[in-house]
């Protein structure tokens, strides 16, 4: 089986602040690291490899060539080899462009039984990203993903997150699958792991090596636009209403229609 | 980014700093303290990250890293907790270094390779209590009796003895050469005649238990002589010179959590009116302990990178970082003890553990004077 993780670099957003006046982030001084869902996405494949002996696993990313790193960490997780689609060409690119240059990149791969992603990135949050690859390829997706149930030849049975429960649905491969956290806490990597990653290549493909017009990559190729980022103003502080459960009641009725609730 | 230090190195601290820094929770490093004994689940969890086979060739189970990527873990777990260091490092050193040196290929698979996945665990028995630094004199006896050897003598501060599946025991099979009568065995704690003494209560770096091994007419097949007969002491010594860059990663990783909680403390306590980093005498302290830091730990990279080279300079520069880390590690503690003022002085404050479990790292592995002694030699020569 032959298993592709879509995975991302990006700004560990416990650590990003915004610049109150330009209203941009602040990355100076920031690390980056392997996006979390995409990390989940990477346990589950890697945990498909356990069970199933034979198994590749390989990691797919767009970005700058810091991204190395990150992809070299997946190897020292367990994945099997890595790949970065990294070119000026690429940059700038909104959902709609990235899922474009991705999907470029796991045809150039080749074959997938599994494509896992993650459901979205904390950097971006839109979780458009894992979808549209599906699109662009033309196979099905699950998003949502909390457990893979079986595999079975020629498909796959999962459990999809809802806000109060979840589905069970059984999809054809080859598909897209997006992880939500609880498909899987990410292991450690290994030292093995590491001198493994760091003896082979993470290869590099421009957008001629994946057969893609600058017309059709990028800031080019990207509807989006971001008009503004800023942070939210804080909200008011909450009043503790006191007195008898009566006095109360009509304290809050009063605050009510005061707003126009009721 | 150090110049010792390839990129692979910075992601061995990656993996062992995020590893340290969840597993090794104050909960569990204050229980450890209280009960004296350490969590299995931890060491599985190295053993599977690959910490207890660092430097040992992927064919034998091992990583098939090199030595800085041993010193760089030893450092950053220290940097959390000593005794878990002592755990993560004792299986590339002091238990594995003696059978990958010198271990047949059966040996190596028997012994070796369980140590490396956490089942077994091996201690190293040197020390007796009439022979410490001076090692040659021990008098412990090995006499061939037909296919096997009867070991009879006692050991004394044996790191993991009560909780060992073997023993690498040095022994005297000829008295009259002195260190080239000692040879090295693999004993197995549960044969009859091994004993253990009662766990000592140590000041520092609990839960790790320590204690006598007690050898009374213990027969120890010939398959177990490790290496051969005589060449004990050499087997020995040379598992001590990797042990030593251990020691003294482990010295800069508990100096560096003594800098960080020095710098902590001053910038939160106020008196007189402002922080205590806002006084000139402490900021002072602060920039020499950091500067004091730094040279140890650029003396265990290059200690550590001379090995990984071959060098035969490699011994000089670990005795040069062992005594150097280990000293400067004592004093950076103190000066970070200092700086606490009487809360520094309180069990609830992490310096109070850092400062006892770094007073024996000047001690064992070999002390300060010894390696005085091989470094003082080398010049003089």
């Amino acid at each position: 089986m032959k298993i592709i993780v879509c995975a991302k670099q990006v700004p560990d957003t416990t650590e990003v602040r915004i610049d109150p006046v330009k209203g941009t982030l602040i990355r100076d001084g920031v690390p980056s690291i392997l996006n979390p869902d995409d990390a989940n996405a990477l346990e589950a494949a890697l945990a498909l490899k356990d069970e199933h002996p034979g198994t590749m696993v390989s990691v797919l990313s767009m970005g700058p060539p810091q991204a190395d790193e990150m992809l070299r960490e997946c190897i020292a997780m367990g994945a099997d080899d890595a790949y970065l689609l990294s070119d000026r060409a690429f940059g700038g690119a909104d959902t709609c462009a990235t899922s474009t240059t991705i999907a470029a990149g796991i045809k150039k791969i080749g074959y997938a039984d599994i494509i896992l992603a993650g459901r979205q990135a904390i950097d971006g949050d839109t979780a458009q990203v894992g979808p549209q690859i599906a699109r662009r390829l033309g196979i099905p997706s699950v998003t949502y993903v909390q457990k893979i149930v079986a595999l079975k030849k020629g498909s796959v049975i999962v459990e999809r997150q809802m806000e109060d429960g979840y589905e069970v649905l059984e999809v054809e491969l080859p598909c897209l699958l997006t992880a939500v956290k609880e498909l899987g806490q990410p292991r450690y990597m290994t030292i093995a792991g590491i001198m493994d990653a760091y003896a082979q290549p993470v290869t590099v493909w421009d957008h001629t090596d994946v057969a893609l017009d600058p017309a059709d990559c990028g800031l080019n190729a990207s509807p989006t636009q971001v008009h503004r980022s800023f942070t939210p103003p804080a909200k008011g502080k909450g009043e503790m209403l006191k007195g008898s459960v009566a006095e109360m009641s009509s304290q809050l009725i009063e605050r009510l229609k005061e707003k126009h609730v009721l | 980014m150090y110049a010792y230090l390839e990129k692979k190195h910075e992601m061995v601290r990656k993996l062992v700093r995020q590893f340290a820094e969840t597993e090794l929770t104050s909960e569990i490093l204050d229980k450890i303290e209280e009960t004296h004994v350490y969590p299995e689940e931890i060491l599985q969890k190295m053993a599977d990250c690959g910490f207890f086979g660092v430097k040992v060739p992927r064919a034998l189970g091992g990583q098939g890293a090199d030595v800085r990527s041993y010193v760089v873990m030893g450092e950053e777990i220290a940097r959390v907790s000593a005794v878990s260091c002592i755990w993560a490092l004792t299986p590339n050193s002091l238990a594995g270094g003696p059978l990958l040196l010198s271990g047949t290929d059966e040996q190596k698979e028997r012994y070796l390779r369980p140590i490396l996945t956490g089942e077994k665990k091996v201690c190293f028995a040197l020390t007796e209590p009439g022979a410490g630094s001076d090692a040659g004199s021990m008098v412990t006896t090995a006499v061939k009796d037909g296919g096997h050897y009867v070991l009879n003598g006692r050991k004394c501060f044996i790191t993991m003895a009560p909780l060992a599946d073997y023993a690498v025991v040095y022994a005297k099979t000829d008295k009259t050469k002195g260190t080239r009568g000692i040879s090295a065995f693999i004993v197995d704690m549960t044969l009859p005649g091994v004993s253990t003494g009662k766990p000592e209560n140590k000041m520092g770096v609990v839960g790790c238990a320590t204690s006598d091994i007690l050898l009374d007419d213990v027969r120890v097949h010939k398959s177990d002589l490790l290496g051969e007969e005589g060449k004990g002491f050499s087997n020995a010594m040379a598992t001590l010179d990797v042990g030593r860059m251990g020691c003294a990663a482990m010295a800069v990783g508990v100096a560096q959590a003594c800098l960080e909680e020095a710098i902590q403390y001053s910038k939160e306590r106020r008196q007189f009116g402002h922080r205590l980093c806002d006084n000139q005498a402490i900021a002072f302290m602060l920039a020499d302990m950091a500067v004091k830091v730094e040279t140890g730990r650029l003396l265990v990279y290059q200690a550590a990178w001379l090995k990984d080279q071959g060098s035969k300079e490699a011994t000089m520069a670990a005795s040069m970082a062992k005594y150097h880390a280990t000293e400067m590690c004592n004093e950076v503690a103190a000066k970070a003890l200092q700086i606490h003022g009487g809360y520094g002085f309180m069990k609830e404050y992490k310096i109070e553990r850092m400062y006892r479990d770094c007073r024996v790292f000047t001690i064992f592995e070999g002390t300060s004077q010894v390696q005085q002694m091989v470094i003082s030699r080398a010049l003089i020569k």
